[in-house]
């Protein structure tokens, strides 16, 4: 019977344990996380910035951080709608094969990157079902942007998705359901009632889609090809420094691609920050729709 | 609208249509994944030189990555031009699916082999275990490091490199060769997938007394990591590990490139091509270049697959197959 302060006592109740666990999630975000960063910087620097930089501004370099850029600005917004569209069918919405299209959404997490990029080999390859006709019609797919595309956005597809799902699902249809019946239209609906009560939750999958596209390493190097200058994306450029015994270049280039990914965090902070004062629960503090009848 | 339509086609084909009609002023070579240093020079000097003979500005685009993936991916679709690889093997697969035509060793001096290496030494500084050959690898206080040969090229030419050492050293005796070389492999720690593993193993894990790769390799080991800490070690004998080169022709073919295919590879023939490929590391055969570089590249007598092992099929066949003597040998560890 333990009813002293009115609730179940916690596991960090006791300052002994609560210091244990604080310690070694410490010392395990130190060992794991932060270390390897550090080494990233370090290393980048041991030559001096003036290598540094000679590896930034080398053409290469610069033409793996814009394709990598380029792949994310397309990506993104692509998987962002996807994932907002699928969320809002498979959770507002009954019909027929929902828990299917539940499977088909997950499927890329679930799968090895390198498998869909082999998938991607036997739909477009020259074996493959596509390959022939596309060649003859001088389209190409793989070993081109547009295999790199459409591989990081498989890769990356259910990002958004599985990050809105749950929590649309935990919301249920009620809002959706009185704004439609005060005379709300579908987009309306959306914009005013969905969209607020996800935002956070849209932020982070979007976020989480962004730092996956531009690390995705499997994937794309099966349909990249390799060509330094053309389809060589950063992670790719950085395995080829390493293999070239320029463990220094290969740092630089890597700093600069967890660069990209600490941007991309902080974007996000900042965009919670600004949002911090209106969030308390929105869900049931917002004014619901000012719809007229 | 259909005419809309039909225009919007019209034009998709006038501009989206093949440019074969003139030569085109890009080429792409495929080549293995550890030889961006060396292309990038031969690039640099290709460049001017063609533009000196033929008046043609030129650009060369490099593709790099495990030779088989190469060689996989222009099955696919992978438009390289030329391929300088460093597998024969990987050629013949593309010869066995048409991309290559089958007298490709004939088209090019040497079996069309510009440059060529050999599995070589790389050992601590000063060499505290003195090893200089091939049967210091058996001592039981020596440490061997190299890649497991049944998922890297690389180890398998040390493999057949010990293997042919060994057959000379007991006249063909096959169980006293094959003991010879499973005793290697119980020296071995442990086995890394590919080459650049194996070398993090003994150059950042300081794990090993002697780490067994291409000599091009050690040498560019030596500068990475310091020359003051390893000392490259040329065994008595050694295997020929060839740098195979060759046009794509049903590629080149299709974009019209072959005539820019074929000066690209003449050029590392040149003294000037062979020149940038001794100082990369590479042994060459050419008369005027070679004695440049002769104090860098010390003697070793070279023997080749074809001599001692009856050709890659039959090595493939002997020796990789499943079951076969690598593997009883490498499964008894």
């Amino acid at each position: 019977m333990h009813h002293a302060t009115g609730r179940p006592p916690r596991v960090g109740d006791a300052p002994a344990i609560r210091r244990t666990l604080i310690g070694l999630v410490l010392i395990t975000g130190a060992l794991l996380i932060l270390a390897p960063l550090v080494v990233i910087g370090v290393q980048a620097f041991s030559m001096g910035v003036g290598y540094f930089g000679a590896t930034i501004a080398h053409p290469d370099t610069r033409h793996a951080i814009f394709l990598t850029v380029a792949t994310a600005l397309i990506a993104v917004p692509v998987n962002t709608i996807f994932g907002v569209a699928a969320a809002w069918a498979v959770t507002k919405h009954d019909f027929r094969g929902r828990r299917f299209l539940i499977v088909i959404i997950e499927i890329p997490f679930s799968i090895s990157p390198i498998v869909a990029g082999v998938a991607y080999l036997f739909v477009y390859g020259l074996q493959g079902l596509f390959g022939p006709a596309l060649q003859s019609a001088d389209i190409r797919i793989l070993f081109a942007l547009p295999g790199i595309m459409l591989a990081s956005m498989f890769v990356t597809a259910p990002f958004v998705a599985r990050e809105l799902i749950p929590l649309m699902q935990a919301q249920g249809r009620d809002l959706e359901e009185a704004a439609t019946s005060l005379g709300a239209s579908g987009w309306r609906t959306f914009f005013s009632v969905t969209l607020p009560n996800i935002k956070w939750a849209l932020l982070y999958g979007v976020v989480l889609c962004n730092a996956r596209v531009m690390g995705e390493f499997g994937a794309v190097s099966v349909v990249s090809g390799n060509i330094r200058g053309q389809t060589n994306t950063l992670p790719l450029h950085i395995e080829l420094l390493y293999h070239d015994y320029n463990s220094v270049g290969a740092f630089a280039a890597a700093s600069i691609l967890a660069l990209l990914a600490v941007v991309t965090i902080i974007a996000k902070v900042l965009l919670e920050r600004q949002g911090a004062g209106r969030r308390s629960r929105p869900a049931l503090a917002a004014p619901i729709v000012e719809a007229k009848p | 609208m259909k005419r809309l339509l039909l225009a919007g086609v019209a034009a998709a084909l006038l501009f989206g249509a093949p440019a074969h009609a003139q030569q085109p002023t890009s080429l792409l070579n495929a080549s293995y994944d550890i030889a961006r240093e060396l292309f990038a020079a031969v690039n640099d000097a290709f460049i001017p030189a063609h533009k000196e003979a033929t008046g043609q500005d030129v650009a060369v685009d490099q593709s790099h990555g495990g030779t088989s993936r190469q060689a996989r991916a222009i099955t696919e679709g992978l438009e390289a031009d030329v391929v300088t690889f460093n597998q024969v093997t990987d050629i013949d697969f593309l010869v066995q699916n048409g991309f290559v035509s089958e007298d490709w060793q004939s088209e090019f001096p040497n079996q069309s082999s510009p440059f060529y290496s050999l599995p070589s030494f790389l050992v601590r500084e000063g060499n505290p275990k003195g090893i200089e050959d091939w049967d210091d690898l058996v001592r039981e206080d020596v440490q061997v490091i190299f890649p497991n040969p049944k998922t890297s090229g690389n180890a398998r030419y040390t493999y057949l490199a010990a293997y042919a050492y060994a057959l000379e050293a007991f006249e063909g005796d096959a169980a006293k060769v094959q003991e010879f070389v499973k005793a290697i492999f119980d020296n071995v720690p442990v086995f890394d997938t590919g080459g650049r593993a194996a070398t993090t193993t003994f150059v950042e894990r300081q794990i090993g007394d002697v780490l067994i790769t291409f000599e091009a390799e050690t040498k560019a080991i030596a500068r990475e990591f310091g020359e003051d800490q390893y000392d490259l070690i040329t065994p008595s004998v050694s295997l020929l590990a060839e740098f195979p080169v060759a046009i794509v022709d049903r590629v080149a073919e299709r974009r019209g490139s072959g005539e820019l295919a074929k000066a690209y590879l003449d050029f590392l023939y040149t003294d000037e091509g062979q020149r940038i490929a001794a100082e990369h590391g590479h042994r060459i055969e050419n008369e005027t270049v070679a004695p440049e570089f002769a104090e860098n590249y010390p003697e070793v007598r070279l023997v080749t697959v074809e001599d001692v092992f009856g050709g890659w099929d039959k090595v493939q066949e002997e020796h990789f197959a499943s079951g076969a003597i690598l593997d009883q040998l490498y499964g008894q560890r």
